[in-house]
């Protein structure tokens, strides 16, 4: 690189270096302003849980739970059939249906008589027994204890007329879709389950 | 095995599975102080993958370390975690 850059008149030098401290202090100035808009600097996820069934209840808790424990801000938003996770009786009565499910092993036939969802559901629910797997009940309760917000989409309570006592403590009703898109903006991880 | 820290809290998770042994390691963290060394024994293989990982990414804990032993005919996976 040539050593011998011309001389530069102090004049300008100094108009420049003025002009780079005030260019300096307008963009502190505007960083500052966008980090108060965004607020706190956690990291966020937002989960919506549309499923009833007990093998779809499992996943949305679990990773709810587990992010709580990274740190993260976590908000799981409950419509339709996924109302019944929240829902203090029928959580702990979640169904599974063999129909419809290859990885079961019964055929669909047979599935398909009378009762044999409830064969099925206790098949698993000894599964989940026997693995020390965590049940709902203790998922819910714990992932409460750690902060994660349980949201009850306030149109599906009413569409399938639940009672806003029918769900455990510090679940929020009273929230729509625009509460969760918030969230899902806000959130650095959006799941759909 | 030569330790080169005191354990000072222990915590056991055995007979609990996904995603117990790290939420309840992260609740006990939680409540211990700086420079405490929490003792977690578990029964889940994957816990010292899930305790690794999470240990990695959460600020103010440090993984210190893992053993496997043989208690009572079933593997334990023993994690220590200082508070930082």
């Amino acid at each position: 690189m040539s050593t011998d850059t011309p001389p530069v008149e102090d004049e300008t030098e100094q108009l420049s270096r003025a002009e780079l401290q005030a260019r300096v202090e307008e963009l502190e100035s505007r960083l500052s302003d966008v980090e108060a808009e965004t607020g706190d600097d956690g990291q966020k996820m937002s989960i919506i849980a549309t499923k009833g069934t007990l093998d779809m209840a499992y996943p949305p808790l679990i990773l709810a739970s587990t992010a709580a424990a990274f740190g993260y801000d976590v908000t799981v938003f409950h419509t339709f059939w996924g109302l019944d996770i929240l829902h203090e009786e029928h959580s702990k009565n979640l169904k599974l249906s063999s129909v419809g499910n290859p990885n079961m092993p019964v055929p669909n036939v047979v599935a398909a008589l009378p009762g044999m969802d409830r064969v099925t559901t206790s098949m698993m629910e000894r599964k989940i027994d026997g693995n020390d797997t965590a049940t709902i009940e203790e998922l819910i309760e714990t992932s409460l204890d750690m902060g994660v917000e349980f949201q009850a989409c306030q149109m599906t309570i009413d569409l399938l007329d639940y009672d806003e006592d029918d769900f455990y403590d510090g679940v929020r009703t009273g929230v729509g879709a625009a509460t969760a898109i918030q969230d899902m903006a806000d959130a650095d991880i959006q799941l759909l389950v | 095995m030569t330790q080169e820290f005191t354990t000072t809290e222990t915590l056991d998770v055995r007979g609990q599975n996904c995603p117990m042994p790290v939420v309840k390691t992260k609740q006990s963290v939680d409540d211990l102080e700086s420079g405490d060394v929490l003792e977690v024994l578990a029964t889940d293989p994957g816990s010292e993958s899930d305790l690794g990982g999470w240990a990695d990414s959460t600020d103010g804990v440090a993984l210190l370390e893992q053993d496997q032993t043989e208690m009572d005919g079933e593997t334990v996976y023993t994690h220590y975690v200082r508070v930082e």
